[in-house]
């Protein structure tokens, strides 16, 4: 059998799981909702306009550099893998390959993105 | 071949059995035979889980020089089972401006991206869910629907602490994932195959003796990738009260809580399976399977307990912190380890196995002490800039 079947398989159960455990829930528990029930929490502070506003663009940098080390380290596993088949040749290009994404690194540190400023 | 030495391949073959007897056609079969198998195990994990629910009470309690759970049953044993009743009939309220869809799928994603994982993690030589050729990625590509539900949660909620609880989270996970993956990498050069099986076979030597500073350093980054303190950004109970889940009651804040407590187990599972031999133990596991699902699940169990000493000794770091400590020292010590291993590997391939394990060993050692001075030596400039020299002139007493 196709192993991806199986995978597949596990998602389905996996979703089967929590939504019948919240289903069940859903049918016992007591549904008496009311506008002060329904109120944003806020340590009993009325709450002030929207929570769906402009947020800090750092997280937006942190992102950006998470993708640049995430798509490099995708690259490398297939190197990881057949590395004892290749040698010594394919190692130093490896490195290579990683001091080269170390630049990006350094260039943002120095730009200073790496501040939480 | 015996139930007790092969007892999936024989209740498969059993299931199969009836089940083409019944006319059935033989994939239909093997697919009904998978689904009852994964349920199975998805129902005992589920089980587990409320045994952790018991065990993380009664470990912070102690941890907290308290008694914990005492009342239900023998040693308060019960008392996870009256918690789900409770969470069951609660009344579940949901904010009048969230995002309904949203909101309610993030939990369901919570729990399913931890469920997932166990279809990688080889249990027993013979007991593994799915023997994936690429099951290092799948483990992360699981991982990130957890980070997808946190977001989702904390954005759905429409709830200020619940957005700032679960952006800060967000940005410690995918910074935190870098060192990870770059630690996968060298189990995954050792044993020279992505799989999560190959890798325990390939653990002839633990690769804790061959890469110990790869150990330490997918432990710190799983730690973070769980949201557990000292990276518990998510929660943040001092300022945030309950950050992303703080709008959920009732079963799905169930799911969350539930999803948490599994995903520490599972990771301490994978620290075990990537390091510590998974099922292996000096050859007990050949005896016989259920020995040495025994076997994982203690060391899992051991890892778990290491991740709670953790959390409840250690206090929460400042997210600014918490990322520089990530950009300018994990994840360069993570990549430049992963250099040095896959060098040595390759330079110390033909010598004989001690001088291997050793000179890998000590080159861990080495860029582990590297890495502390140069961290010590860089903090100690950083205060001497801020620390101004004491005044020579004596200031009178009152």
């Amino acid at each position: 059998m196709n192993p991806w079947i199986f995978v597949g398989l596990f998602l389905v159960v996996g979703l089967i799981i929590p939504v019948g455990a919240i289903a069940v829930a859903w049918i016992l528990a007591p549904k008496k909702p009311n506008p002060i029930k329904q109120t944003t929490y806020e340590c009993g502070i009325e709450t002030v306009g929207e929570s769906w506003v402009q947020f800090k663009a750092q997280y937006y940098i942190f992102a950006l550099v998470f993708l640049v080390f995430d798509v490099e380290t995708v690259f490398l596993f297939p190197w990881a893998v057949k590395l004892g088949a290749l040698g010594l040749f394919a190692v130093v290009e490896g490195i290579i390959f990683i001091l080269i994404l170390f630049a990006g690194l350094v260039y943002t540190w120095r730009k200073g993105m790496l501040e939480w400023a | 071949m015996s139930f007790w030495n092969d007892p999936l391949k024989v209740a498969a073959d059993w299931l199969m059995g009836i089940f083409t007897g019944w006319g059935m056609p033989e994939l239909l079969a093997q697919v009904l035979i998978g689904f009852l198998g994964i349920f199975i195990l998805v129902a005992l994990l589920m089980v587990l889980d409320i045994a952790l629910v018991w065990v993380e009470r009664k470990v912070v309690a102690r941890f907290q020089d308290r008694i914990g759970p005492n009342r239900l049953g023998p040693f308060g044993l019960i008392q996870p089972f009256a918690d789900i009743v409770k969470l069951i009939i609660k009344e579940d309220t949901t904010p009048g401006g969230a995002d309904k869809v949203v909101y309610n799928i993030a939990p369901m994603l919570s729990m399913m991206s931890v469920l997932i994982l166990w279809a990688v993690v080889p249990l027993a030589p013979t007991i593994l869910g799915v023997d994936l050729n690429i099951g290092v990625l799948y483990i992360i590509a699981a991982g990130a629907i957890g980070t997808l539900s946190i977001i989702m949660a904390g954005w759905s909620s429409n709830n200020k602490f619940a957005l700032i609880g679960a952006f800060r989270q967000v940005a410690v996970m995918v910074s935190f994932e870098i060192p990870m993956l770059a630690t996968l990498l060298i189990p995954t050069i050792l044993a020279g195959s992505m799989g999560t099986s190959a890798i325990v076979e390939g653990q002839t030597i633990w690769y804790f003796l061959l890469s110990p500073l790869g150990a330490l350093i997918f432990l710190i980054a799983a730690i973070a990738e769980l949201g557990r303190a000292p990276f518990d950004m998510a929660e943040g109970e001092s300022e945030l009260v309950s950050g992303y889940n703080i709008e959920y009651s009732g079963m799905k804040f169930g799911m969350f809580y539930a999803g948490e407590l599994l995903h520490a187990f599972t990771f301490g599972g994978f620290w075990a399976i990537m390091f510590f031999g998974g099922y292996r133990f000096f050859g007990l596991e050949k005896v016989s399977p259920f020995l040495a699902i025994a076997i994982i699940l203690f060391k899992a169990f051991i890892g778990y307990w290491i991740i709670m000493w953790v959390k409840y000794t250690l206090m929460r770091i400042r997210i600014d912190h918490m990322l520089s400590f990530n950009w300018k020292f994990l994840t360069p010590l993570a990549f430049v380890l992963l250099m040095v291993t896959a060098l040595m590997n390759t330079l110390l391939a033909g010598t004989p196995t001690w001088l291997y394990i050793a000179g890998m060993f000590l080159s861990n050692i080495l860029v582990g002490w590297g890495a502390l001075e140069i961290a010590r030596s860089y903090s100690r400039r950083e205060r001497e800039k801020v620390e101004r020299p004491k005044p020579v002139v004596e200031t009178a007493h009152h």
